[in-house]
């Protein structure tokens, strides 16, 4: 068995760097299982408040796995199931008790296509938020518009914010489901490859919507696009076959990485 | 041994028309006829029913459609009665079987345990299969009987004088009538639309719903709001499949319905479709004009069938403009 725990050792200095206070959520020793395959293997990671994470590696490395942990979105699916703890504001959130529909609203998720809900754009965007917030008419406006702005859509949709959502482009409508998500204001915004959908220019709008979303959300993205990933995040973590191989401040990982699949990764040798 | 053969890449000399070509044209046309055909056979239909119905359809006019006197002895004829409890039956058929139709669908699809979906998925199919002669004996031997005691019976002894569900429960308590068609009907109908329903929610993609669960959102709100409106396009033409069926189907409300030709006045009142008319009499039609008028209430159940498949074409539309 390939093992590539000596790695886990050489950056766990690096998990200890990221300041205990300032963790939002902290995955420890998370095992995951599709049935009876193991594709998780004993994660350890931090994700910082109010900063930006990045998940890389080769497809099938169990990035996304990890993501659709944090909201439990594999709940859903009978035979995927969980080990470990997930600590979110010192409660874990792997627990029994756990309300789901409420844990998602904290934990917000965009998903790599645009999939918006067929339902005008103002509905789309006002949809969470009538889930948990009764909102009168002009508070509710305010919010759509604000979550708009902040998913720099606004400008392009203010005039016909009653036709349906599916009408946009590409671009627009994953700026869409961007704003859907942060409508509803959740702490932690999962991004899973939200621009492996989109033309250059329309990521490069999100990636700037992603960077001025880590004011007020933890951000935790998932990404093939090491640029974009040395662009937007302030931590980012390297998976390979399931397990953490490596975990740092991004800099740190894109100049100087500590082990050689790193290395191999982020210059394009394998993967 | 150390030889590999490399493929002669030199152009290869082709015959004036590729081989296919002729195998495309007797294709094609094997196709156009076909569709040809189809079409013929419609038209075919739809002329013979005037001319076998135009003995009767001449001598009473419009009339034909809004008289409810029917009476072979006399040999008068009005389609009133079948035509209204055509439409009744299946409407109220549609309106009891949609929702449970729904149900079975949401809970195939979302909640129920995964080792249970096959085996009740495969007996909603099943369901949809038993042959239609089946449903009526059932209806009129098992169904009739223990809807006379335990539904008919208290209903009339619990309706007050004058009151509106008097009306509604008029009628000999002997389990046949209108609204036990309507049950059978709907009975029949379920399966086939909660089947449709399972297929179009499977069709959601995963990332939709997983989008709403992901804003915190209930099953039923995710239901509700987002995947069920993602398919009301499919739906809509679910609906309208299952709403023809009940209105075609003649064996099983034949059995129930009691066959008589007055206008149903009650849910409990005995009354009878198109389909169910056309069933009873064709053997015993002996003057022509019955003959013909038959042939006419042929003509206007094929009307009928044809006008909610235009109602549902015309919705489809809509609904694809509103997306």
């Amino acid at each position: 068995m390939n093992t590539l725990n000596p790695a886990v050792e050489e950056f766990e200095t690096s998990i200890a760097d990221v300041d205990r206070a300032e963790v939002k959520v902290d995955v420890k020793g998370l095992n995951f299982y599709y049935g009876k395959s193991h594709s998780l293997k004993n994660v350890t990671i931090p994700f910082a408040r109010n900063k930006a994470t990045a998940l890389i590696g080769p497809s099938g490395c169990g990035k996304s796995t990890l993501l659709r942990t944090l909201n439990r979105m594999y709940a859903l699916y009978p035979g995927q199931r969980a080990e470990g703890e997930i600590v979110l504001d010192g409660e874990n959130i792997l627990g029994s008790r756990v309300d789901l529909a409420r844990l998602r609203a904290r934990v917000g998720m965009v998903f790599q296509k645009p999939t918006p809900f067929p339902m005008s754009i103002y509905d789309n965007v006002a949809f969470g938020v009538r889930l948990y917030e009764n909102l009168g008419k002009a508070d509710m406006d305010a919010r759509v518009e604000e979550s708009l702005h902040r998913a720099a859509l606004w400008d392009e949709v203010k005039d016909k914010l009653s036709s349906p959502g599916l009408g946009l482009s590409g671009g627009q409508q994953q700026r869409l489901c961007v704003a859907r998500g942060v409508a509803v204001r959740p702490e932690v915004l999962l991004l899973d490859e939200p621009t492996s959908a989109l033309d250059p220019i329309s990521s490069a709008k999100l990636e700037e919507t992603v960077m001025q979303l880590k004011a007020d959300h933890t951000i935790i993205i998932v990404t093939h696009n090491l640029g974009q990933a040395a662009r937007v995040s302030d931590y980012t973590g390297f998976m390979y076959l399931g397990e953490l191989v490596e975990f740092g401040a991004t800099d740190a990982v894109f100049t100087r990485p500590a082990t050689k699949r790193t290395s191999d990764y982020i210059t394009g040798r394998f993967g | 041994m150390t030889e590999t053969a490399i493929p002669d890449a030199a152009p290869v000399r082709r015959r004036s028309a590729p081989r296919g070509a002729l195998i495309g044209q007797v294709f094609e046309g094997l196709c156009f006829g076909a569709a040809t055909l189809l079409l013929a056979a419609l038209g075919g239909i739809i002329v013979s029913l005037v001319i076998g119905g135009w003995p009767a359809l001449s001598k009473f006019g419009v009339g034909f459609l809004f008289s409810a006197a029917w009476n072979p002895v006399t040999d008068v004829y009005g389609a009133a009665g079948p035509i209204v409890g055509t439409l009744i039956t299946a409407a109220l058929a549609l309106l009891l079987a949609l929702p449970i139709a729904g149900g079975v669908a949401f809970f195939l699809t979302e909640l129920c345990p995964a080792r249970l979906r096959r085996p009740i998925g495969t007996a909603v199919e099943l369901l949809a299969g038993i042959p239609s002669i089946v449903y009526g004996m059932w209806g009129l031997f098992v169904f009739a009987p223990l809807f006379a005691r335990f539904i008919q019976l208290p209903l009339m002894s619990a309706a007050k004088p004058g009151s509106l569900l008097e009306t509604l429960t008029t009628g000999i308590p002997n389990g046949s009538g209108i609204l036990p068609a309507s049950i059978i009907l709907a009975i029949m109908i379920l399966p086939f639309m909660a089947a449709t329903l399972r297929e179009l929610l499977l069709t959601v993609p995963a990332a939709v719903r997983e989008s709403a669960y992901g804003l915190g959102a209930t099953t039923a709100e995710v239901v509700l709001s987002v995947t069920l409106p993602y398919v009301r396009q499919g739906a809509i033409g679910a609906v309208m499949l299952g709403l023809g069926r009940a209105l075609g189907e003649t064996m099983a409300v034949t059995f129930i319905i009691g066959n008589s030709h007055t206008f149903p006045k009650s849910l409990f009142d005995s009354g009878s479709t198109i389909a169910s008319t056309i069933a009873n009499e064709f053997t015993e039609a002996t003057s022509p004009i019955h003959t013909a008028a038959l042939i006419s209430l042929g003509l206007v159940l094929f009307l009928i069938t044809f006008a909610v498949l235009g109602l549902a074409r015309l919705l489809l539309r809509q609904q694809g403009a509103k997306l």
